[in-house]
């Protein structure tokens, strides 16, 4: 059993998971630095499919590289570049190489990357995407062929809480759930009762999925401008941006509002952890998690 | 006639609906939006990437597919029965169908096949 799958499933511990950079350049070296900044923090780590539309190292070939530095790996799958026939074979390679967790989303469009003249596949959608992976934990392919013995995934998926249509994203974690996923990780909000609104209602209906809820730590303004003017799907409230922009000290004024919305996440109801995204790469991430009362982690054991 | 009803099918709902002749249509339960005049296609819901001002990520000045759609499976006066679908998981579109007639693909009931493995009955949420 994975230990994400444990502690969501079997303990009422606060879990934490990070997002793990992207690797391009650098070789394993990249990776076992990174590997060792997060495990001391982290129960798990969300090895990326393409982000955002840009290539990287795939998700499969870091999380096996991930899981060998004793860390333990959420692999996402996005629907964006791959067929029906490709998620399925990323989703058998990763369970060849023993990763538990996976995450299946429908991806930004290739618009929002560097090569937009992409073609974009999305032959599956993320809710059917998640069924596929409990087809495949029920020993079956989607074409019906037998896998013996069946995977033993624990399938997640994500969420925006703060996106339009609001009153239809409960409705819609609440399928993903259905289909299969027993955790949810939400995409970063800035709209603190969107937040609010989003859990309460994941709770009435759906009290056994789990939700982590992601923080972001940035530098400063010009980074929340970013996230407002370029990621698609999270909008930056003008006075939220203002409150740092205004502050003499941007750097610490930053990171107050992610404490802030740290704090206020994991006060929601069915929020049973964070998710964080490390936009700033100092020292912060640490001090984060001292301040939420994380405790340092012995290297996990999952892969040495 | 079987052949020359994709023409008609398209005749007629290309002008409406912006039919794109998938061969497997769920307009009906989804307020009568097409689900592939969504850029990514998604038959599910929304993405996440929807803008504050409702419209899609992908195009700017268009209104998000799902977002209409929300509104209009209430608005428009449609049977109690189609709005009761709208929260199916919907299968993965059969592009064998891709071209042919969705109305045909109905009567003989070859649009509700779906794949052995698809366990579309158990992971139905039904009516939430």
């Amino acid at each position: 059993m994975s230990r994400l799958r444990e502690l969501l499933e079997n303990s009422d511990e606060k879990v934490f998971t990070a997002e793990f950079p992207t690797i391009d350049g650098g070789g394993m070296a990249r990776v076992i630095t990174q590997a060792e900044r997060l495990s001391h923090w982290f129960d798990a780590v969300n090895v990326t499919d393409n982000p955002a539309a840009h290539a990287h190292a795939s998700n499969t070939s870091v999380a096996i590289a991930v899981k060998a530095q004793g860390l333990e790996p959420i692999m996402q799958i996005a629907c964006r570049d791959k067929n029906r026939l490709a998620i399925q074979a990323d989703m058998i390679g990763a369970a060849l190489h023993g990763i538990e967790n996976i995450s299946l989303m429908t991806g930004d469009d290739v618009t929002a990357g560097d090569e937009p003249e992409s073609r974009r596949v999305f032959d599956l959608d993320s809710a059917q995407a998640i069924s596929v992976a409990r087809s495949l934990n029920n020993g079956v392919y989607l074409s019906g062929r037998t896998i013996k013995p069946p995977t033993n995934f624990y399938i997640g998926a994500v969420e925006n809480a703060a996106a339009p249509p609001l009153d239809y994203r409960v409705q819609r974690a609440l399928k993903k759930h259905a289909a299969g996923a027993k955790f949810l990780q939400l995409q970063i909000c800035y709209h603190a009762a969107r937040l609010e609104t989003f859990c309460e209602g994941i709770t009435k209906v759906a009290p056994a999925l789990h939700l982590l809820p992601t923080i972001v730590l940035v530098k400063g303004a010009r980074q929340l401008h970013f996230i407002h003017d370029k990621v698609p799907g999270i909008d930056v409230p003008a006075s939220i941006i203002e409150r740092v922009e205004k502050s003499p000290d941007q750097l610490e004024a930053a990171y107050q509002l992610a404490l802030e919305q740290a704090r206020h996440a994991l006060a929601q109801p069915g929020v049973r952890g964070l998710h964080i995204a490390d936009f700033r790469h100092d020292d912060t991430l640490v001090r984060l998690m001292k301040d939420l009362g994380g405790t340092h982690k012995l290297l996990h054991q999952t892969g040495k | 006639m079987p052949k020359l009803l994709p023409f008609i099918e398209h005749a007629l709902k290309k002008p409406v609906w912006d039919c794109r002749m998938c061969g497997q249509c769920v307009l009906h339960s989804t307020g009568m939006t097409c689900p592939m005049t969504c850029p990514k296609t998604l038959r599910n819901g929304p993405c996440g990437g929807v803008r504050e001002n409702g419209n899609c990520e992908v195009d700017p000045e268009m209104k998000c597919v799902w977002a209409k759609a929300f509104e209009r499976k209430d608005s428009l006066p449609l049977p109690k029965a189609w709005r009761e679908h709208f929260n199916d998981l919907r299968p993965p579109v059969d592009m064998q169908l891709e071209g042919t007639s969705s109305w045909l693909n109905l009567l003989t009931k070859r649009d509700q096949q779906v794949p052995k493995g698809w366990k579309a009955d158990s992971a139905s949420s039904g009516e939430n």
